[in-house]
This record gives C-alpha cells, sequence and structure tokens, in this order.
C-alpha cells in the first residue's frame, strides 16, 4: 500500500496528538486527582423512598468533620430538596461531600462554576467531593429535561464566612 | 447516460426517501427556529414553555432520526446501484421505504398529538427518550419500525452485492460499496443497543405488561446505540467527501485503500465508546468509562487521515484545474458550484466540531461542558453541518441524475451553503462559549428566574449577547433552509428535458484498491472484531447493572 511521506508523518503526529489528550486526561485523574462519578455512592432498592436505603439519609447538610460536610439532596419534579425553596448553606473553606438522587425521573444536578456536574438517576446516588474556598452564592440548574416545568427546576449554594456558619440543618 | 436513465427503479427509490427526509428536514428546522428564538427570549409568541419540549422532541426525531436516515438509505441506494452497476431488488426496497415510512408516521402523530389539547396522546421526551418518563406506545413502536426499515434497507444492499460478488470472484470491492457495507456493520452493531432498550423494556413498560424499568440500564443501552448512531450519519457524509468531492474539485481521490482503512477503523471503534456520554452518570465504575475514553480518542484517528486525503484531493484538483502556490490553489478550486461549496464549507465546519468534540471525549473535562449548551454547539456543527450541509450540497449534484431534470435556481443555490456556514458560526460560536459559562441545554428558558443571567459567568462576551447571536444565527439557518427547499422544489416541478449540467461519472483514484492488501475488503474479519471490541467494553458494565435483577431498581411511570 502506497502511503505519501506527508502522510506518514501526518498519521505520526495525529498518533501523538492522540496520545497527547489520553496523557492529559490521565494527568488530570491521577496527578491532579480528579475524580469521576462512579457507583461508590451505592444503589437504593426502592428509589422512591431514598431515606430508606443505608446508603442516604434524609435530605439536609451534615457536619462530619471540623470543615467536613456531606449534603443529601433529593431531586423531584420540579425542585431540589434541599436547594429550592431553602439554598444548601456552607462555610468557607469547607471540603463537601454531596449525594444526589432522584425519587422520580431522571434529573441534573449542576452547581454552575464549579466542578459539580451530575446527572441525578433514579435507584442510583452520585457522589462527588469538592472544596469551598470563598464566600460565594452559585445557582444549581437541573440540565437534563425532566417534564413540562423543568425550566423551573433550580436552586442556591450560599457559601458563608465560617464565623456566620449556623450549622448543618440538621 | 444518466443515473434515472440506467436505473429508473432505483432513481425513482432515492426521490421518494429524499422527498421525505426534506419535508422532515423542512418541519424540523421550522422546529429549530421557534427553539432559536424562544428559549433566547427573542421571540416567545410562537409556543408556551412546556410545549417548547414537544417541539424540541419534534426538532430532535424529525432531524436526526427522520431526515438522516431517509437521506442516507436514498443515497446508499445511488452509491450501491451506481458502484456495482446493477439493479437493487425493488421488493425488498418498497418494504423498506414503507416501513420506514410508517414508523415516521407513528412517531411523528405521537410527538405532534403533544401539541393538541386533551388529545390523550403525547411524546415529549426527546430524541433520548430516557426512562421513567414515558411517551405514548405508538411512539416507541413507531421508533423501532424506523430502525427495523433501515435494517431491511442494508439487507437491500447486501443483496445486491452478494449477487455481484458470485459474477466477480476475486475482484475488489468497488469503493462506495464498500463503504456503504462497512456503514451499516457498524450500524447492525450498534442499533442492537436501542433496539433491547425499545422492545425488551420500554414499549412493555407503555403498554402496562412490566410495572418498572432501570433507569440507568435502560439509559446505557440507549448510549451504546447513541454514539456509533453519530457515525452512522457522519459516515455517509465521509462517502461523498471521499468519492464526489475530490471529482467536484476537478481531480480524483489521492489514495482507496486508505479511505477503507478509515472504514474499518470506524467499524471497529464506533461502538465500544457510549460510556463517553454518560462519564458523569452515576452507578458505572470509573475504569470503564476511562476505557470508553481512550477508545473515543482512538477514534480520532480515521478522521484525521480523513482530513489530510480530503484537503489533498481537493489541492489536487485545484492543480489539475491550473491553481499553483503553496495556498494559492484554494483559489482555483469551483467556488462557484453551489455543490462544492456546500460539500467543502461542511468539512470545513466538521474540524471545528471535531475539536469541541475532542473535549467532549476528555473525562475529567465533562464536569465542565456536560448537558450545557456547548454540546448542541457541537452536534450542530456535526450532524448538523458536516452530514445536513452535504446533504444538501450533494442534492444539487445529484438530484438532477434521479429526475432528469436541471437544477433551477442555481443563483440561490450557491447563497445558500454560504448563509448555512454564517448561520451556524454565530450560532454554534455562541452556544460553545454559553457552554462554558454553564449555560444549560434543553431548557425553554435557561436562566435562573429570580436573578437572571447573573449566576453564569461567561470567559468572553455576554449571556445577552450569546442569546442574541443564538437567535441571528438560528434564522439564517432556516432562511437558509427555505432556499435549498425552494431549488429542490422548482427542480422537482420543472419539465425533463433539455440537456443536465450535472455528469455522474467518477473517476478512479490515483492509487487504486489494487494497492492495498486483500484483508481489508474481509468483512468477516473485521465484523468479529468490532464484535469482540463491543464484547470487552460492555460485558462487564452491563453485567453489573443486571445482576441485581433486570428491573431493579426499578422505577415506574412517568407520563409526560
Amino acid at each position: 500500500m502506497e502511503i505519501h511521506r506527508f502522510e506518514s508523518v501526518w498519521v505520526l503526529v495525529s498518533i501523538v496528538l492522540i496520545l497527547g489528550f489520553i496523557g492529559t486526561v490521565t494527568y488530570g485523574a491521577v496527578g491532579i486527582g480528579i475524580k469521576m462519578v462512579d457507583d461508590a455512592g451505592g444503589t437504593i432498592d426502592d428509589p422512591a423512598n431514598p431515606a430508606t436505603s443505608d446508603a442516604f439519609r434524609d435530605p439536609g447538610v451534615y457536619q462530619t468533620g471540623q470543615n467536613e460536610y456531606e449534603v443529601y439532596v433529593v431531586a423531584q419534579q420540579f425542585l431540589f430538596d434541599p436547594g429550592t425553596s431553602q439554598p444548601i448553606r456552607l462555610p468557607a473553606n469547607s471540603r463537601v461531600t454531596f449525594h444526589i438522587t432522584s425519587v422520580d425521573v431522571i434529573h441534573g444536578f449542576e452547581v454552575s462554576g464549579t466542578n459539580i456536574n451530575v446527572m441525578a438517576i433514579p435507584g442510583q446516588i452520585a457522589t462527588i467531593t469538592v472544596d469551598f474556598d470563598e464566600p460565594a452564592t452559585y445557582g444549581i440548574v437541573c440540565h437534563e429535561y425532566c417534564g413540562a416545568g423543568h425550566h423551573s427546576m433550580e436552586g442556591r449554594v450560599e457559601i458563608v464566612p465560617q464565623a456566620e456558619f449556623d450549622g448543618g440543618s440538621q | 447516460m444518466t443515473f434515472v436513465e440506467d436505473y429508473p427503479k432505483e432513481a425513482r427509490i432515492v426521490r421518494w426517501s429524499f422527498a421525505v427526509a426534506f419535508v422532515a428536514l423542512g418541519i424540523g428546522g421550522l422546529f429549530g427556529l421557534i427553539q432559536s428564538l424562544h428559549r433566547t427570549g427573542v421571540f416567545r409568541g410562537f409556543v408556551s414553555s412546556t410545549d417548547y419540549y414537544t417541539v424540541l422532541t419534534g426538532h430532535g426525531v424529525l432531524l436526526v432520526l427522520v431526515f438522516t436516515t431517509f437521506f442516507i438509505a436514498g443515497l446508499f441506494t445511488w452509491a450501491v446501484t451506481r458502484s456495482l452497476d446493477r439493479n437493487l431488488s425493488y421488493g425488498v426496497a418498497l418494504t423498506w421505504f414503507s416501513t420506514m415510512l410508517l414508523g415516521t408516521i407513528m412517531a411523528t402523530v405521537a410527538i405532534l398529538a403533544g401539541l393538541v389539547p386533551n388529545s390523550g396522546i403525547s411524546a415529549d421526551v426527546l430524541f433520548t427518550f430516557y426512562a421513567p418518563l414515558q411517551a405514548h406506545p405508538i411512539f416507541y413502536i413507531g421508533a423501532v419500525f424506523i430502525i427495523v426499515g433501515s435494517w431491511i434497507a442494508g439487507y437491500n444492499y447486501f443483496q445486491a452485492y452478494w449477487g455481484w460478488r458470485k459474477e466477480n470472484q476475486g475482484e475488489r470491492i468497488p469503493l462506495q460499496t464498500f463503504m456503504v457495507l462497512m456503514t451499516f456493520l457498524m450500524w447492525y452493531l450498534s442499533s442492537i443497543g436501542v433496539a433491547v432498550e425499545v422492545l425488551a423494556f420500554l414499549i412493555p413498560w407503555s403498554l402496562g405488561l412490566i410495572q418498572t424499568v432501570d433507569p440507568l440500564l435502560t439509559r446505557t443501552l440507549f448510549w451504546y446505540f447513541g454514539h456509533p448512531v453519530v457515525y452512522f450519519w457522519l459516515l455517509p457524509a465521509y462517502v461523498i467527501w471521499y468519492t464526489v468531492l475530490p471529482k467536484l474539485s476537478g481531480g480524483r481521490l489521492l489514495s482507496d485503500p486508505l479511505a477503507r482503512v478509515v472504514f474499518v477503523l470506524f467499524l471497529l471503534l464506533s461502538t465500544p465508546t457510549g460510556f463517553h456520554h454518560q462519564y458523569v452518570d452515576p452507578g458505572i465504575p470509573e475504569g470503564f468509562k476511562f476505557i470508553a475514553m481512550t477508545n473515543t480518542m482512538f477514534l480520532l484517528l480515521p478522521s484525521l487521515l480523513t482530513a489530510f486525503t480530503v484537503v489533498a484531493s481537493m489541492e489536487h484538483g485545484a492543480r489539475q484545474r491550473g491553481g499553483e502556490g503553496r495556498l494559492n490553489w484554494l483559489r482555483s478550486l469551483p467556488w462557484d458550484d453551489p455543490a462544492f461549496v456546500g460539500i467543502s464549507l461542511a468539512g470545513l465546519m466538521f474540524a471545528a466540531g471535531g475539536f469541541s468534540g475532542m473535549v467532549n471525549a476528555g473525562m475529567n473535562l465533562n464536569y465542565l461542558i456536560h448537558n450545557t449548551i456547548w454540546v448542541p454547539g457541537h452536534f450542530h456543527l456535526t450532524v448538523g453541518t458536516a452530514f445536513a450541509l452535504t446533504a444538501m450540497a450533494v442534492t444539487y449534484w445529484l438530484f438532477p441524475q434521479i429526475t432528469g431534470k436541471r437544477l433551477r435556481f442555481r443563483g440561490l443555490a450557491l447563497v445558500q451553503p454560504y448563509l448555512w456556514f454564517i448561520g451556524m458560526t454565530l450560532m454554534s460560536n455562541a452556544m460553545h462559549r454559553g457552554g462554558l459559562a454553564g449555560l444549560p441545554r434543553r431548557t425553554a428558558e435557561p436562566l435562573y428566574q429570580d436573578t437572571g443571567a447573573a449566576l453564569f459567568t461567561p470567559i468572553i462576551g455576554t449571556i445577552a449577547e450569546m442569546q442574541f447571536q443564538i437567535a441571528i444565527g438560528g434564522t439564517l439557518l432556516f432562511i437558509s433552509l427555505l432556499l435549498f427547499l425552494i431549488v429542490v422544489g422548482a427542480t422537482w416541478l420543472s419539465a425533463r428535458g433539455g440537456t443536465l449540467a450535472v455528469d455522474g461519472h467518477i473517476p478512479t483514484p490515483l492509487s487504486g484498491a489494487e494497492n492495498g492488501p486483500l484483508i481489508l475488503d474481509n468483512l468477516k474479519v473485521w465484523t468479529v472484531i468490532a464484535i469482540l471490541l463491543v464484547a470487552l467494553t460492555y460485558f462487564l458494565p452491563l453485567w453489573g447493572m443486571l445482576a441485581d435483577g433486570i428491573l431493579a431498581p426499578g422505577s415506574p411511570v412517568f407520563p409526560v
């Protein structure tokens, strides 16, 4: 098979480019430690009642360490609990693990301006850990079509100074 | 002799397929215009925000299921007949055409009934129809008919190939037929996923025969099909880029064997990549996502090879036409030929779409852009331009050959691809930037209701400016689409006669098939390897989802 010299060079450059991409993704995963959402969150046998599962608690914010918090969020048509009727309040300089599930259809859970961007799937728990360094207000948006009122499904995350934080919602 | 004179029955099947495709394109395009004005807030008078999702479902299904499948089936009917120089079975052709048409009518009725108050029928589940949102059963049954019809179309092509093979032992498969067969082998392998999802789960569930389905399992089966389906759209564009574009440029394809290598790579790598649509799904171990990521990255290789061959073939053509210099040859290309202009601009936009696709493939980068409007920004460059604009442009060249009629309104036809290019540049650029700011896709009202755009932080520009560009871009695209439909409609309605301005001859490549190893034509070997790769990628994760029960964790029905 004849392959022109330029084309051989092009193929070589292409393969280097592809290996480079795989390298950067691998570095992100192993070097920087950006973990993908996976099956570690566990499953829920009765998707409509997540708190009956050992892997999920009543929705809310729980302090689990000095600067460590766990947040359990239920997505449902067309609100986040907590998040929509009352914002998710957390202190600055905290490490927060979100546990997210849905009790009806598939939803999305995106906190714009952060790395939090996961799917909320009935029966599955999405778990993601992030650091909040500064006080700020973020919007939560459902980014998966979930029914007629999808565009109204939103919420807030409020990061407040440590001094103003009044503990978890529990 | 034109195609319609040599093969009148096949030409009729191509015409009918194109007719359905273009009607779907017109309606789907109108829905696109409504969306681009509604979600940007420029004009909300067409539909309510609730009915927006009916329109969005129609846009998706009519364009990426109906327009694509019918156009591809028609195009491949031409390509196989022409390159084998033999008839296809007319009975089989009528069977697939009517099966696909029946499915299209069922699915379309189910979707559009959503706009009729109290119709009791609705299918506002979007093109991805994730359970447990549930559509009316006739939507799912219609989708099955479209897919099964496309399988019968594949049989039509294979049957012709087998007949040709009997009479041509030891010959190389003609290039266009080889490409069609590889595309369909990939399609058979990948559409099994959606067939199982719909037949085993969604139809029985929508009829009330089973009470629950596992949302993650059905979603995974969808994406088993949902990524390769984009190659089912793209490879027909590649068929044109490899076989028609070099001719329109004034030259010939550089290398037949390398074109075959590219299609073999697509058969092998298209399917074991679906998890890259589920990078941020819970319930799927990270390792499987990583494997899908590497497969996806290697899938860049055949597209990068294509970029080289296509540009080199264009340069060869330009030099045949007297072009000279390092880049000056670009001026010698036929920039006044609508078919050439549309196909080459589609290829150029596909390069941009390829770059945003590389970002999509980057596993951990997905946290940044997943389900943001970046994603539709990406696929309007790929299926929405690389495929759609190529399809429209090649129609300017092909339509006279299948109708025996001279192309009307050639001036409008020439404006059309340039207008599409400008409209898509505006819309897609703004969509990509909006996605980086976190603007969600698939919503009637993307902004937060009480604080507006303030919670989104664009890197460059403002949210308002992006919204405006999306609306302008969508409007230009719709005008471009109208021009296309006027040209095709006027040509179709005109009288036969006069001399055709096109010639359907496709010159042989500079390096012919005989220079490639024989194994390239061994369909069995590549099929077996492709199946093995799919098994390696999907067996363990699917087993993990099935181990707790096929229907568990189970979700009941949530009608739309």
